[in-house]
């Protein structure tokens, strides 16, 4: 079983709570405006990600979602579909 | 190591209208995720408030009723009389609930009405603009106590779950906050045990959660949680206020 952690940019509104809460500091707030015009969060050390889920947890928008896949396959179709810049 | 995070299935796709940080977030989805993990959507009704959640029902994949300043213990009360299957729940802000809505929520509880209420507290009114509320703490700056809330005219913030806890009627009342993930976990909980003494037909309940309010507050999020976490949480204390025996 492999996690996968997502931010949804667009449902993203830069608020930085998440990137206070990380205690791997993998989360950072991107230079890039999303549709909205809010500059949102992004994963800057995505290998440093335990997946504990205190981001989404902290995450008022619900932008932050974590899936799991049963095989490396599946995780490597979700990565590429993901959009992580911002 | 690892687990799953989802949105929960009682909460639409739309996007919140709430100011980046808001916690209306935040408990939006704890109320979301206990109704499905009570398995009550199909017959749970909410009733918004007048305030920054008066669009709620946007935000929700269950029924929804939209009611008059203050008034939504009231709309809950007929609602629940006429269906008592129906699970009920309201949820107000401290400018609904504590100032125009005061006398509906204290009759509602003295009642022991069994439907459950979410009372948000940020000390200040959101919508309009953050004026002070009734629970907008001493010397807090607002747009309409500019110089601080001056406690010898307007006196002292309104603690209203230890108000409603005086009343001798049998209720569940608690005080939690979201401003950190254990107090999200614990904010979670209580709601939970709120619905479950509505849905065992036992008592009136009612959820304090202390919030925080960002943008009329002047703060950045994070530093507002600090706010809240210095000035408020030493004034409304955590914990359950009162249980049914």
């Amino acid at each position: 079983m492999t996690y996968i952690h997502k931010i949804d940019s667009d449902r993203c509104k830069g608020c930085g709570l998440c990137v206070t809460i990380c205690p791997k500091h993998v989360l950072e707030i991107s230079e890039k405006v999303n549709t909205k015009g809010y500059f949102p969060a992004f994963q800057a050390r995505p290998e440093d990600c335990i997946k504990c889920a205190l981001c989404c947890s902290m995450c008022p928008d619900v932008a932050i979602t974590i899936t799991g896949a049963e095989d490396a396959d599946q995780t490597q179709q979700a990565a590429s579909t993901e959009d992580n810049d911002g | 190591m690892g687990k799953t995070f989802a949105k929960p299935e009682a909460l639409s796709d739309q996007i919140t209208h709430y100011c980046p940080g808001c916690t209306h977030g935040v408990i939006h989805r704890l109320v979301a995720e206990v109704i499905d993990e009570l398995d009550i959507r199909g017959r749970t009704v909410g009733v918004a408030p007048v305030g920054c959640a008066v669009l709620m029902y946007n935000y929700f994949t269950f029924d929804f009723l939209e009611s008059a300043h203050g008034r939504a213990p009231a709309q809950a009360t007929g609602m629940k009389r006429v269906r008592p299957d129906l699970v009920v729940f309201t949820y107000q802000g401290d400018g609904d609930l504590a100032s125009i809505g005061m006398s509906e929520i204290v009759h509602a509880a003295n009642r022991g009405e069994k439907i459950t209420t979410i009372f948000v507290n940020n000390a200040v009114y959101g919508m309009t603009g953050g004026q002070m509320a009734p629970t907008t703490m001493p010397n807090q700056r607002t747009t309409t106590s500019p110089f601080g809330r001056n406690v010898d005219e307007v006196g002292m913030p309104i603690k209203v779950s230890e108000l409603l806890a005086s009343l001798q009627t049998t209720a569940y009342i608690a005080r939690q906050t979201v401003i950190l993930p254990k107090h999200i976990t614990r904010a979670k909980k209580a709601i939970k045990k709120a619905f479950q003494y509505q849905i065992d037909g036992r008592c009136f309940s009612f959820v304090e959660i202390v919030s925080t309010c960002p943008t009329n507050w002047g703060l950045t999020p994070v530093e507002a949680v600090k706010w809240a976490e210095e000035k408020m949480l030493p004034y409304y204390p955590l914990g359950e206020i009162k249980t049914p025996q």
